[in-house]
C-alpha cells in the first residue's frame, strides 16, 4: 500500500527535487515549510517517514524530532534528518535525539531513495 | 711596681730630702757662729739620731703615699688604655674593670658604655647587611623562578655571547631533538653561537647599539632557523651597564645614556614553525576550495545554460550535458567533504581554550555550584585519564546556571555528573532525579542568558557550547526517572611532560649573573684561578679494567661546574653499546646488563656528543687517568681528541690529606661530608666526584694551591701519581 512521506524543509530548491524524487518513487508526499507546520502535518497526515531538515523556522529539526519520538502517537514514524549541518557533534546530537538516519547535504538522490525504501520496508 | 711608679716614688723622696737638706743648709748658713755652736750643742747624738729617724719616716711616708696615689691613677689609666686598644682592635666584647680613683672609675664606666654602644652598632650593621643580602638573594630566586617557568623561551647573554641565564622553555626549544643531545648545546657559560647563527646575532647587536646611540627604543626582531630546520622568531633587547636599561626611563639622561654600553642582551624566542605552517596550510586549503568550486560551477552553469537556451538540442547531446552536470556536482561534493575533513582541525572556537583534566573541571564546577547555587553534587562516573580543551570558567558558569535553575524552578536538590570519552569527544552529563523538563523548557533554557540562573554573564549554554565547537541537548530516561543535559566537548591532548625534567633531585640551576663580570680569558689556562674555570666532571663505567686489552666503555656520565657551582640541570648521560661481551664480574659492580645495552648508540656516536658537551672546560674525574686512557684509545676510531687539561680528585685528595690511607671515592666523600648519589652509576659517581672536587678547592687554597697550573704540579708529585695506566 502507498507509503506516506512528509518533507520538512524551508528551501524551495531542494523541496522541489525531494518532492519529485519521492513522488517518482511512488510515495504520497506532503511538504511543511517550518517546524510548527511539520508537527501539525505529522499529526494530521500521519506520514510513515519524515525527511526533516534541521535549520527550520519556528522550531528546529532537533526539536521536531525529539517531539515526534517522545509522543507515543508519532513514535513509530521514521525520521531521516537531511541537513547541511555536517559536523560529527551535530550528527551525534541528531542520532541521540532519535533520528533513524542522518543524511548530510549534498547527497546522492539514488542513495536517498534506496535508504527511504529500505527504512519503509522494515517494521 | 712599674718603672713609672718607681721613678715617681724615687723622685718624690728625693725631692723631699733635697728640700729638707736645702732648708737645713739655709738655716745653718743664716745662723750666727754663736747660734751655730749653740745648735751644735743641742744636737747631741741621740737627738741627731732622732732627727734622722724622723727624716726616714717622713721619706717612707711620702713614698707610700705617692705609691698609693699612683696605684689609683697610673695603673688603672694604663689598663684603661690597654682595654681600649683591645676593644678597638681585637675583641669588641671586652670590658674594662672600674677601679682606682673615682675619676678614673668614671672614665672606665664611660669606656665600657662606649664599647657597648659600639658593639650594638656593629651588630646592627651586620644584621642590616645580612638582611640586604637575603633580600637580594630572594629577589634573584624569584626572578629565576619566574623566568624559568615562563612559557616563552628566554636567553640572557653577556656581550661575548656567553649564556648566563636560560629557562626550561628555552632548553626545550633549543636543546635539540633527542634527549641525549639536549644538554650539549645549551648551558651556563656556553657560547650562544652554538645554538644560534653568529652572523645574525652580530647583526642584532649592531642594530641594538645603533638604537642606543640614537636613544631609540624599538625592539629588534629577526627570524632564524635552528639546526634541525625549525623557524624561530627572536626578539632581542639590550642590557646596559649604566644600571638602567632604556626600558622604563621616559626621557633618558642624554649624556649618560649616550655613554651606556651594551654589556649583554636578552633574547626571547618563539617557535613559529607551526603557526607559519598552519597559516600556509589554511590559505592553501581555502584557495584550493575556491578555485575548484569556480571551475565546477562554471562547468555546471555552462552546461545547464546550453540546455535551457537550446530546447531543440538533440537527445544525445542533452544527455551528455546532463552527464556533465551530474559529474561536476559529484566531484564538487567530494571536494567539499575532503576540505571539511582537512579543515576540521582549523575550525577552532573564537576564544582561546586551555587543556584541562576533566576531573579538575568538575571539581571547579562542583565548588561553584555548591557555593553559589547551594545544591549538593556527586560524581557518578568520571574517566580519570580524560583531558578536555575548554574555557573552564564559562563552562563552570554554564553548569552552575543549570543547577541553579533546576533548584529554583523544580526544587531539585542534587545533581550528578558523568564524564566519559565517547566517539572522539568528551561527553559530560548533568543528571538529576525527579521532575523531568518538557523538551520546550529545556530548549528555552539552552538559549537563555546565564543571568536567569544566578550567574552574571550574558552568554547562553548554546553559545558557550558552540564556542567549544561542541553540542548540547536535553534527554530524559522516563522509566529510570532521571533526566540530563548532555554536553559534547572537545577532547584535549593528554599532556606528556613536554618540558625537560631535571634528572637529579634539586632545583636545576638556570642562571649565573656573575658571568656578566667575566672578561675574555687573557691568561693562559694554567694561570687562571681554579675558582674561575668551568669544569666537566666525568665518570665512566666499563666492561673491565684493561683498556689496552679490549675493555670498552659502557656508560659515560658527566656534570658541569661553572663559577664554583654544580649545575644539576646540565648533565650528560649515555649508555654505550660496547659491541663485545660483558663479563659477570663487571655486571656485579655496576649493575648494567647486556639487555640494557642492546640498542644503545655506539662509542662512535656518543664520544663526539660528549666532546661537544665538555668543550672549553677542564676535565675532572676520580682516578681520571683510568677514564682518560679509555677515551684516548678511541681517538683514532672516532676522530675525537680530548686535549683539555685534566684534574684527578684522587690525586688532589692525596695532596690535601697525604696521611690518609684511603682515597677511594666513598671514603673521600665521607671525609668531606659529600652525599653519595647513585653509587656505581656513571652520572651518580660524576656528581659525587664533583661535590668532592668543590670541597677540595678551599682545602687546596689553604695549602697555597690556587691556580690550575699549581694544582697540576702538586697532583703530579703525589705518590699515587706514580701509578700509571
Amino acid at each position: 500500500m502507498g507509503k506516506r512521506v512528509l518533507i520538512a524543509d524551508d528551501e524551495p530548491n531542494i523541496v522541489a527535487s525531494l518532492e519529485f524524487l519521492m513522488e517518482q518513487a511512488g510515495f504520497e508526499v506532503r511538504v511543511a515549510a517550518n517546524g510548527e507546520q511539520a508537527l501539525e502535518l505529522a499529526a494530521s497526515f500521519r506520514p510513515d517517514l519524515v525527511l526533516l531538515d534541521i535549520m527550520l523556522p519556528k522550531r528546529s529539526g532537533y526539536e521536531v524530532c525529539q517531539r515526534l519520538k517522545s509522543d507515543p502517537a508519532t513514535r513509530d514514524m521514521k525520521v531521516v534528518m537531511v541537513s547541511a549541518k555536517g559536523r560529527d557533534v551535530e550528527v551525534a546530537k541528531g542520532v541521540e535525539l532519535g533520528a533513524d538516519a542522518y543524511v548530510v547535504k549534498p547527497f546522492s538522490t539514488r542513495e536517498l531513495v534506496a535508504k527511504v525504501r529500505e527504512m519503509l520496508a522494515s517494521p | 711596681m712599674s718603672r713609672t711608679a718607681l721613678r715617681a716614688v724615687f723622685a718624690a723622696v728625693a725631692l723631699t730630702l733635697v728640700v729638707l737638706a736645702g732648708a737645713a743648709f739655709v738655716l745653718w748658713a743664716d745662723l750666727e757662729p754663736t747660734e751655730r755652736s749653740a745648735l751644735a750643742a743641742v744636737l747631741t747624738q741621740p737627738r741627731v739620731g732622732l732627727l734622722v729617724l724622723f727624716v726616714v719616716v717622713l721619706a717612707a711616708g711620702i713614698a707610700l703615699y705617692v705609691r698609693r696615689l699612683l696605684a689609683v691613677t697610673v695603673g688603672p689609666a694604663q689598663r684603661i688604655a690597654e682595654a681600649l686598644r683591645l676593644i678597638a682592635q681585637a675583641n669588641p666584647a671586652h670590658r674594662t674593670r672600674e677601679e682606682g680613683a673615682p675619676e678614673l672609675q668614671a672614665v672606665a664606666r664611660a669606656v665600657n658604655e662606649l664599647a657597648e654602644a659600639r658593639s650594638r652598632l656593629l651588630h646592627d650593621v651586620e644584621a642590616t647587611v645580612h638582611d640586604a643580602k637575603a633580600r637580594v638573594e630572594e629577589e634573584r630566586n624569584r626572578l629565576a623562578a619566574l623566568v624559568s617557568e615562563l612559557d616563552q623561551s628566554v636567553l640572557v647573554c653577556n656581550h661575548e655571547g656567553r649564556i648566563l641565564l636560560y629557562n626550561a622553555a628555552a632548553q626545550g626549544l633549543l636543546g635539540g631533538a633527542d634527549a641525549g643531545a639536549r644538554a650539549d648545546l645549551l648551558g651556563l657559560g656556553r657560547s650562544v653561537f652554538g645554538v644560534l647563527d653568529r652572523g645574525l646575532i652580530q647583526h642584532a647587536i649592531e642594530a641594538m647599539e645603533g638604537q642606543i646611540a640614537r636613544l631609540e627604543r624599538e625592539s629588534v626582531h629577526f627570524v632564524t632557523a635552528t639546526r634541525d630546520g625549525r623557524l624561530l622568531r627572536v626578539q632581542a633587547a639590550p642590557v646596559l651597564n649604566v644600571g638602567e636599561g632604556l626600558a622604563g626611563s621616559g626621557e633618558p639622561d642624554r649624556g649618560r645614556a649616550a655613554n651606556a654600553a651594551l654589556t649583554g642582551y636578552v633574547l626571547l624566542l618563539s617557535d613559529v614553525t607551526e603557526s607559519i605552517d598552519a597559516d600556509a596550510k589554511s590559505v592553501g586549503l581555502l584557495q584550493g576550495l575556491v578555485e575548484g568550486t569556480r571551475a565546477a560551477l562554471a562547468n555546471i552553469r555552462a552546461a545547464i545554460e546550453n540546455v535551457t537556451e537550446h530546447p531543440e538540442m538533440d537527445a544525445a547531446r542533452r544527455a551528455r550535458f546532463g552527464a556533465i552536470i551530474q559529474d561536476e556536482a559529484v566531484r564538487l561534493s567530494d571536494r567539499l567533504n575532503l576540505a571539511t575533513a582537512q579543515a576540521a582541525e582549523r575550525l577552532r572556537a573564537r576564544w582561546p581554550l586551555e587543556e584541562m583534566r576533566g576531573e579538575d573541571l568538575l571539581t571547579l564546577a562542583r565548588a561553584r555550584i555548591e557555593r553559589r547555587a547551594g545544591l549538593s553534587t556527586k560524581l557518578e562516573s568520571v574517566d580519570p585519564e580524560l583531558w578536555l580543551r575548554v574555557d573552564s570558567f564559562s563552562l563552570a558558569q554554564a553548569l552552575s546556571y543549570l543547577a541553579r535553575r533546576l533548584k529554583d524552578e523544580f526544587a531539585v536538590r542534587e545533581v550528578r555528573f558523568r564524564l566519559l570519552p565517547v566517539g572522539g569527544h568528551a561527553q559530560l552529563d548533568v543528571l538529576w532525579r525527579g521532575a523531568p523538563l518538557a523538551p520546550e523548557t529545556a530548549f528555552a533554557w539552552e538559549n537563555d542568558a546565564f543571568t536567569h540562573g544566578g550567574e552574571d554573564s550574558p552568554l547562553s549554554l548554546a553559545q558557550v557550547v558552540e564556542r567549544h565547537g561542541g553540542e548540547a541537548w536535553y534527554q530524559r530516561d522516563l522509566p529510570a526517572q532521571i533526566a540530563y543535559f548532555r554536553l559534547l566537548l572537545p577532547l584535549g591532548a593528554q599532556r606528556a611532560d613536554a618540558r625537560a625534567r631535571a634528572k637529579l633531585p634539586g632545583r636545576p640551576e638556570f642562571y649565573d649573573f656573575d658571568l656578566f663580570q667575566r672578561s675574555p680569558a687573557t691568561d693562559a689556562l694554567d694561570e687562571r684561578p681554579l675558582t674561575d674555570l668551568a669544569y666537566t666532571v666525568i665518570d665512566t663505567e666499563t666492561t673491565g679494567l684493561n683498556p689496552a686489552e679490549g675493555d670498552e666503555i659502557i656508560a659515560i656520565g658527566a656534570v658541569r661546574i661553572v663559577n664554583g657551582r654544580l649545575l644539576r640541570g646540565e648533565t650528560f648521560e649515555s649508555l654505550v653499546d660496547p659491541q663485545r661481551h660483558l663479563g659477570e664480574a663487571s655486571i656485579a659492580v655496576h649493575g648494567i646488563t647486556p639487555e640494557m645495552l642492546a640498542g644503545q648508540p655506539t662509542i662512535d656516536e656518543v664520544l663526539p656528543r660528549f666532546h661537544r658537551f665538555a668543550e672549553e672546560t677542564v676535565l675532572v674525574g676520580h682516578n681520571a687517568a683510568f677514564d682518560m686512557r679509555f677515551l684516548q684509545l678511541k681517538e683514532a676510531r672516532t676522530g675525537v681528541r680530548f686535549d683539555q687539561p685534566v684534574l684527578d680528585t684522587l690525586l688532589l685528595s692525596a695532596v690535601v690529606h697525604p696521611a690518609q690511607p684511603s682515597h677511594g671515592l666513598e671514603e673521600i666523600a665521607s671525609r668531606l661530608s659529600v652525599d653519595v648519589v647513585g653509587r656505581h652509576t656513571a652520572l651518580g659517581d660524576a656528581v659525587t666526584a664533583a661535590g668532592v672536587f668543590l670541597r677540595l678547592l678551599p682545602l687546596l687554597a689553604e695549602r697555597g694551591i690556587r691556580t690550575l697550573g699549581e694544582a697540576r704540579v702538586a697532583a703530579e708529585k703525589t705518590y699515587y701519581a706514580r701509578l700509571k695506566y
